[in-house]
């Protein structure tokens, strides 16, 4: 907070507008981020006798054969899940924003769909796949006689990690490759550029905020993520044993905050190298008349290889939800390639017992994705546009969020929050839903964040300046300047934050106090629970993603339709 | 026959509790119950009891054991609720522990002390047991067919060669029910040879998961062929349909799932209720339905079941071969669990690699004897048992204090910490299982 706080001469100098901006946001982080998190990984600087600081816990962890077998794995998974998904995501991003594709649209809908995979059951419908006794092997058992282990080990965590999170890179890539400006293109192309060197050279170095952006969200979040390894019974990486530590009874040993205090540091790293990588280098173009590259028609052999690869990648991505819609339609689906009989009886059950959780989820998510785009753009406007002392602190904590394992954070609301009664009704305000919401918004914060960052870095300064110098107030060239400009890349943001916050679970299992006010990802939790409950599961799994779908198409459909009426889309 | 009469006494009396308490006062408001029992089973005593008692609202809290023992300990300061409901008889003890229980005796009568060789409520009155569950091994019987697997009936058939790989367990210490397991073993055959027994079925493992349906689960899809659950799992999931059979070997034990009233619950009264329903015939015949399957502990209601229903009260033999000591289990809970985990759990590659060699070792030496290869192999079989720590030091406070000690006082000083010590146990276990894979390997180079 010290590095926020302004010396007067600091004030002099800028408008009251940012400052109070500043000052709201670190209040809202502090409050929703840092004190609940502090509450918890204190523990890891204490002696367990004494109570004293200590730093022994930490020399324990760098002693520890499991620790740093576990950080070498995680390591290792979180790299090779962005090559992975790189190599899913640039296919996509380029061949539907490059050349007239038929079904562009959909095609980047179908591919963040992975994304609201919900917890618990992407995992279970992969290994029904592509598991050792999954449809996939024993079919090629059946007529080839060999199989193949997608699913062991850590290559399960790789191959199901880069399926999930591709979409952060085709996001992120697909509004950077949307905003370069033609006239670059095609400047290279008079000079005599052309085809993969054109990419290389020209086009790829111009996306590269949107893909350095995904990217380092691919890496950090495979760093910290709980739910994959857990499911695939990888227990050996960082994630896991913070949280094995975390959660289980009896175990009052300050390793589990250790742990957490590592992933924080290794994620901040992590932010720290990306933003190195982009420093020095300025991606603003000044016009929007281009409004992205030029399409061009592909050849009919071209057309034929480029529907092959987009096909096969969909199909590929898309498996989980495949498996999973078989699973919802399923009587019993046990060591075969199928289901051995298809029923309609699990949607009929979840049709009567849920429509709770859909409606409280809906309102959960869209809430702290909106509070995540308001919040991510002031927070990225403050850091490229303004010399707030200390803005870049804003950027870094509200990154942070992303290493704080959900756990940590639901823990530390209990303790932030429940002694402090509700106004009127007394009641504890961690059970009041709004908390919930703050929780996910917080969770969610850095995919909008650095969706929003992206957008804003690619909008010239001079286009604000030039509003400006016409007379235009600050405010007013915020409204009718930035944000529309940045309008894809806070979409973008939107619809990151609202798929995962929808899905997400290990925050909202601590925080859940009655269940009217349950959302999805814990009605999913409750049912998956059982054996009779793996139908009905997979079919309010499958409500989860056609909601979560249908809201990221027409979120979509109007902002192309808004592009189109302001003219920036040919 | 006393036995039916005295069930019939029994329904009596609690259908004369039940009445006179009406008549007192029939309660209302909220309820709020914290359980980790799946949908099927609270949704189940959720309508019966409110059809029942329609002046209360059930609220159903669903949250892992420990995720609910952790809720319920940050909670406490200004708890909301009434109710906790879970299997671990473990569970309880720690909220018993930290003082967040209410003692209550239950109106209803006609349930024995004991079901199996476990007492069912306990002692203190802070929790009642209200269904009894038992260990066993589970298995997917078109894996089987698929894999020529014979179906396994005690658990030392679990550490057979033919079982490699197709083995699954949930981590003792993610999960209550395990932990009973392997506690169960280790009182049934003693500390060393019960270590042997895990580690050589442990061998075996296919996957060790972190919640205990994750066994279930992987039976019932086929992932694994086999899985070492508790009883109803298994009955459940036949009762659903999926092609899976289970047995309970004659080294187990049955335990009873409890239910206890939180102190300072909001209330108490209606948690009072709830209690005396389940236990009452009425409440204990939800238990018999398919999708629950759970041993009632009122030996009347069995009258009920369907015919081939486990019956604890009548089958003596189920559970009754080992004592079950509460306070011996007790005092090492925390180092089973850290020991499993350590030897165990985060070492498996290396000793599923050791068992491998040693099996391959073995099958050679059977075609071709060679007693130099036979002593190797004896040597690496004890090499993978060997314990870093005896069954005394187990039960030492000072170690277990490595676990549990919370910062007390300044002057509570702990030897070590419990990073060191689980340090030196995977070191230990490295350094034997490579030892033993070398000297089956060895073993093997004899016999060919």
């Amino acid at each position: 907070m010290t590095s926020l706080a302004l010396s007067r001469e600091g004030l002099a100098r800028v408008r009251p507008g940012p400052a109070v901006a500043a000052v709201l946001i670190a209040l809202f982080l502090l409050l929703f981020l840092v004190v609940p998190v502090v509450q918890v990984i204190f523990v890891a600087f204490q002696d367990k006798t004494t109570g004293a600081f200590t730093l022994v816990n930490f020399a324990d962890f760098f002693r520890n054969d499991l620790f740093m077998r576990s950080f070498w794995n995680s390591f290792y998974v979180s790299a090779m899940s962005v090559v992975v998904a790189s190599l899913l995501a640039l296919p996509l991003a380029y061949l539907t924003t490059r050349f007239e594709f038929r079904g562009a649209v959909l095609i980047q809908s179908l591919g963040i769909i992975p994304l609201i995979m919900p917890p618990f059951i992407g995992a279970v419908a992969m290994q029904l796949l592509f598991g050792r006794n999954g449809t996939v092997n024993l079919l090629l058992r059946e007529h080839f006689g060999f199989s193949i282990p997608f699913m062991e080990g850590l290559n399960g965590v790789i191959f199901v990690q880069s399926i999930h999170y591709f979409p952060f890179i085709l996001i992120n890539l697909s509004a950077s490759l949307k905003n370069i400006d033609r006239a670059m293109e095609e400047s290279a192309q008079n000079l005599g550029c052309h085809g993969f060197r054109l990419f290389r050279r020209i086009v790829f170095p111009l996306a590269m905020p949107g893909y350095v952006a995904g990217a380092s969200l691919v890496f950090i979040k495979v760093f910290d993520d709980l739910g994959t390894p857990l499911l695939l019974n990888v227990n050996d990486m960082l994630a896991p044993q913070a949280y094995l530590r975390i959660s289980s009874i009896g175990i009052s040993d300050p390793m589990g905050y250790v742990i957490s205090v590592v992933l924080i540091v290794c994620s901040l790293l992590a932010l720290w190298v990306s933003a190195l990588a982009m420093k020095g280098k300025d991606y603003a173009t000044v016009q929007r008349g281009g409004g992205g590259l030029a399409r061009r028609r592909m050849k009919p052999l071209e057309m034929v290889a480029a529907y092959g690869v987009v096909l096969l990648i969909l199909v590929l991505v898309l498996a989980p939800h495949i498996g999973l819609t078989l699973l919802s339609f399923a009587t019993i689906w046990s060591f075969s390639p199928f289901p051995d009989a298809l029923t309609l009886k699990h949607y009929d059950t979840v049709f009567v017992e849920s429509g709770q959780y859909i409606t409280n989820t809906l309102l959960y998510a869209s809430l702290a994705a909106l509070l995540d785009v308001v919040i991510g753009t002031a927070i990225a406007y403050l850091v490229l546009r303004t010399k707030l002392a200390g803005r870049q602190w804003l950027d870094y904590v509200a990154m942070a969020a992303l290493a704080v394992p959900g756990v940590v954070l639901g823990i530390g609301y209990l303790r932030s929050f429940y002694d402090v009664p509700m106004p009127f009704t007394g009641q504890p305000l961690s059970g009041f839903w709004l908390i919930l919401v703050f929780a996910l918004a917080i969770r969610r914060l850095p995919y909008a964040l650095r969706a929003c960052t992206a957008a804003l870095q690619q909008v010239s300064s001079s286009l604000e300046e030039a509003a400006e110098n016409l007379g235009a107030t600050k405010l007013r060239t915020i409204s009718r300047v930035v944000v529309p400009l940045m309008s894809g890349g806070i979409l973008a943001g939107f619809v990151t934050s609202f798929a995962t916050a929808a899905v997400e679970l290990s925050a909202t299992i601590m925080l859940v106090h009655s269940q009217s006010d349950a959302p999805l990802a814990y009605g999913l939790y409750v049912y998956m629970q059982s054996a009779a409950g793996r139908g009905p599961g997979a079919a309010l799994g499958i409500f989860a993603v056609i909601i979560v779908g249908l809201g990221t198409y027409l979120s979509h459909v109007i902002i192309e339709r808004g592009r189109r009426e302001r003219g920036q889309d040919h | 026959m006393s036995r039916t009469l005295h069930g019939v006494a029994a329904a009596l009396a609690v259908m004369l509790a039940s009445s006179t308490a009406a008549f007192a006062q029939d309660p209302s408001g909220k309820l709020v119950v914290v359980t980790s029992f799946p949908k099927d089973l609270t949704s189940a005593f959720q309508q019966a009891f409110q059809k029942a008692h329609p002046k209360v609202t059930v609220e159903i809290l669903n949250r892992n054991t420990n995720a609910g023992v952790k809720y319920l300990q940050e909670t406490a300061s200004n708890n909301g609720t009434d109710l906790f409901w879970a299997s671990a008889p473990d569970a309880f003890e720690v909220l018993k522990g930290a003082n967040l229980l209410q003692a209550y005796k239950p109106k209803v009568e006609g349930i024995p002390d004991k079901v199996g060789a476990y007492p069912v409520n306990d002692p203190e009155g802070m929790y009642a047991g209200f269904a009894a569950s038992g260990y066993g091994i589970m298995w997917n019987t078109r894996y089987m067919k698929a894999n020529n697997l014979p179906a396994p009936k005690e658990w030392s058939d679990l550490a057979k060669p033919i079982y490699y790989d197709h083995v699954a367990i949930s981590a003792p210490s993610r999960s209550g029910t395990t932990h009973l397991t392997i506690e169960t073993i280790l009182q049934g055959e003693g500390w060393e040879k019960g270590w042997r027994t895990n580690k050589e079925i442990a061998g075996n493992y296919r996957t060790i998961t972190e919640r205990s349906f994750g066994v279930p689960d992987g039976v019932n899809s086929g992932s694994f062929g086999i899985g070492i659950v508790i009883d109803f799992f298994a009955l459940s999931s036949q009762a659903s349909g999926f092609p899976v059979e289970f047995a309970y070997p004659t080294v187990t034990t049955i335990v009873p799932a409890n239910i206890g009233i939180v102190k300072n619950a909001p209330n108490k009264a209606a948690a009072e209720t709830f209690v005396d329903f389940v236990l009452s015939p009425q409440g204990q015949e939800v238990l018999l339905q398919p999708a629950i399957r759970r041993l009632p502990v009122n030996p009347a209601t069995y009258a009920k079941a369907p015919a081939d229903y486990p019956n604890p009260f009548k089958d003596k033999s189920l559970g009754a071969s080992v004592n079950f000591d509460v306070e011996v289990s007790q005092a090492r809970y925390n180092v089973v669990d850290a020991l499993f985990d350590q030897l165990i759990t985060f070492q498996l590659d290396d000793l599923k690699a050791a068992t491998r060699a040693i099996h391959q070792a073995e099958a050679a030496l059977a075609k071709k004897p060679n007693e130099k290869g036979k002593a190797l192999v004896a040597e690496a079989r004890d090499l993978v048992a060997a314990m870093p720590v005896t069954a005394a030091e187990a039960a030492d406070p000072q170690l277990a204090g490595a676990f549990t000690v919370e910062r007390k006082s300044a002057t509570d000083a702990v030897p070590e910490r419990q990073a060191q010590v689980e340090q030196k146990w995977a070191a230990f276990a490295k350094e034997n299982y490579a030892a033993a894979r070398k000297k089956a390997e060895e073993a093997l180079v004899l016999a060919r």
